[in-house]
């Protein structure tokens, strides 16, 4: 889904967002109250450059409008494969991204995520994945890599993982496993605005994903094994 | 070629069971290398289990086994194995180390 | 005696790093806490799926350390494997341990159960940053042969403090996967001096993304880990925003470089074409000027 048609599905034809090269700001009007959106459009790449202009803007949030909800919108194809990312210390521009959404729910904002198009590995954890709850549309696409990709790098026939992803959602592309594995909280379909209004109420603010997982019965080890280390002698 | 693993068993009698001991773990499973768990086991047997990605290479793991079992005569151990394609020489160095650092161990 | 951390196994790193016959496993190999999925992928498990647990003391003091084991599926975080991590980061909020080391060595999410290596990646950094909150610091140690990179590389920045060894490597993406994506001209993986001056312990060392630059010795490791266990790294509003300040102006010095040895150059690193050649002990001084961190 383009943006645009998002964010007015969401928020009226006046949703007040702009695009600015890869990344979408704005603050919108929800139920007569502002809410501050901020994402990346286009399956931007998130390099170091804009893993920087979204905290920007998280931090600014945070000073200029404490426990203003945020909705971070999410389409990305991961990193940015560069060397002058990587010599800069991207990972260390995206863990502070992620740093600054942890620190908006830390503050009260609640932070909700919305995969809208794509969302791809490394550029996905440090936003979408440190919300609050994270909700993705039904046609989006969330994954770490592509079969074929897997296939070669795993030295396994591409045909055996087929036939694998059929029954266990853990290493095949697709929101319905992340859904049945806890990542993704829920899938929005229909009235938009109705599953947004309805996640700022029921979204968790601890990290329930692992109980999620085994509930669901897409990720049965996490939850488990998680409990086992608390509790070992 | 169907890619699972090979899971193979061999329970040999032995004499004198080694009693309690904390377990040992030596190696690591990365390509050509293996793990060796040494565990406590009831009974005089010493009891190997084997699980690999190199599929059929049973005759083989018979004789570094019997070799195995020749040399030290473990009883009441159970040895257990994940193996990703190591070599025999390599197999057989492991099980060695194994039972060495049980032994320097053994008061 | 020198005992080199890049060559120990992660049992091994533990074993010398902390006070002798301290460390406590949770849930040891003989539990056989593996992973469900590698088996279907013709994979063996392996008995602690990559990760020993536990606690242990460092001079006497109480720590939760996790150390990754490189060798197995290049240190892959997958369910369980991340589950421990999990675990013992939240174990660590309720026991309150002096600090957490996490001894990483990983090639990021585990691709055989990739999804759900990426959620646990995601829970570890939510954990990392609870605990943070708690008050209880994360160290975390790169000095193996695999470096840390994908989701630990993520994690690892996410943590208080980190030590690294000159040959160890920190970054997102490995040189491989940049080469296949971009072609050998934008990053020859082959290059080995490139791509230890782009992700090795000096180069992070310079840019003060690691705190602590020691040679690849278990002991410098421990000495380093003593160093910083009392020194945590605050993580308030006005912390993000210094944090932010210098990550920016770095971006504007390297506008256009893709070379560590000019962006050491414009950082002011004084002889910046000696530094691959110096010992540890000789680079130290030379790196600019960071912001006071308390």
């Amino acid at each position: 889904m383009h943006w645009n048609e998002l964010a007015t599905a969401l928020f009226g034809p006046d949703h007040g967002l702009q695009a600015e090269g890869a990344l979408i700001t704005g603050t919108a009007i929800f139920d007569g109250q502002p809410m501050a959106v901020i994402g990346t459009i286009d399956h931007a790449p998130i390099g170091v450059e804009l893993a920087l202009r979204q905290a920007r803007a998280v931090l600014d949030l945070m000073a200029q409008h404490p426990g203003r909800p945020l909705l971070l919108l999410v389409d990305t194809q991961g990193q940015q494969l560069r060397r002058h990312d990587e010599l800069l210390g991207i990972n260390r521009a995206m863990a502070h991204l992620a740093a600054c959404v942890d620190q908006a729910r830390r503050r009260g904002h609640r932070v909700i995520a919305l995969v809208y198009d794509q969302a791809l590995s490394g550029g996905f954890l440090a936003t979408g994945l440190m919300a609050d709850a994270c909700y993705a549309l039904p046609a989006a696409e969330i994954r770490v890599m592509r079969l074929p990709a897997m296939a070669r790098v795993t030295k396994i026939a591409e045909e055996r993982l087929q036939a694998l992803s059929q029954s266990n959602p853990v290493f095949a592309p697709g929101v319905a496993n992340y859904v049945a594995m806890g990542g993704i909280q829920g899938l929005w379909d229909g009235d938009l605005a109705a599953a947004l209004r309805q996640a700022l109420q029921t979204a968790p603010r601890e990290d329930q994903r692992a109980a999620l997982g085994a509930e669901r019965a897409g990720r049965r080890c996490a939850a488990p094994v998680i409990q086992q280390v608390l509790d070992a002698a | 070629m169907d890619i699972g693993l090979e899971s193979m068993q061999w329970q040999l009698a032995g004499q004198q069971p080694a009693g309690d001991f904390a377990p040992v773990l030596v190696g690591v499973v990365g390509s050509g290398n293996l793990e060796v768990m040494l565990e406590p086991l009831p009974g005089a047997d010493c009891e190997v289990r084997v699980e690999t990605s190199a599929r059929g290479f049973r005759p083989i793991w018979d004789a570094v086994v019997a070799d195995f079992h020749r040399r030290h005569g473990l009883a009441g151990v159970r040895v257990s194995v994940n193996d990703m394609g190591a070599t025999p020489a390599v197999v057989s160095l492991r099980l060695d180390q194994a039972v060495a650092e049980w032994r320097s161990r053994q008061p | 005696m020198n005992l080199s951390y890049s060559e120990c196994s992660a049992r091994e790193r533990l074993a010398a790093l902390l006070d002798a016959g301290s460390f406590h496993e949770w849930l040891p190999p003989q539990a056989r806490i593996t992973s469900p999925h590698l088996a279907q992928l013709g994979v063996p498990s392996s008995f602690d799926d990559g990760v020993a647990i536990g606690r242990g003391r460092l001079a006497g003091q109480a720590v939760f350390v996790a150390a990754q084991e490189g060798a197995f599926m290049g240190g892959g975080v997958g369910e369980v494997h991340g589950a421990k991590l999990v675990g013992l980061l939240r174990r660590a909020q309720r026991e309150r341990p002096r600090a957490v080391l996490l001894l990483a060595e990983s090639g990021g999410v585990r691709l055989h159960e990739a999804n759900a290596g990426l959620i646990g990646v995601s829970e570890v950094m939510r954990a990392v940053f609870d605990l943070r909150a708690a008050g209880v610091p994360v160290l975390v140690l790169i000095g193996g042969a695999n470096g840390c990179f994908g989701g630990m590389g993520l994690v690892a920045r996410c943590a208080d403090r980190v030590i690294i060894s000159d040959v160890g490597r920190l970054a997102m993406s490995g040189p491989e996967v940049i080469e296949a994506s971009h072609g050998v001209e934008e990053f020859d993986a082959r290059d080995r001096a490139l791509v230890w001056r782009t992700t090795g312990g000096k180069h992070r060392y310079l840019l003060g993304d690691a705190d602590a630059l020691v040679d690849d010795d278990v002991a410098a490791f421990r000495q380093a880990s003593l160093d910083w266990l009392h020194r945590p790294r605050p993580m308030d509003l006005a912390a993000l925003e210094a944090e932010h300040t210098l990550l920016a102006e770095r971006q504007r010095q390297a506008q256009g470089c893709d070379d560590a040895r000019e962006l050491w150059q414009r950082l002011g690193v004084p002889e910046p074409a000696s530094v691959p050649d110096l010992e540890v002990a000789a680079l130290r001084p030379l790196r600019p000027a960071l912001p006071e961190t308390p």
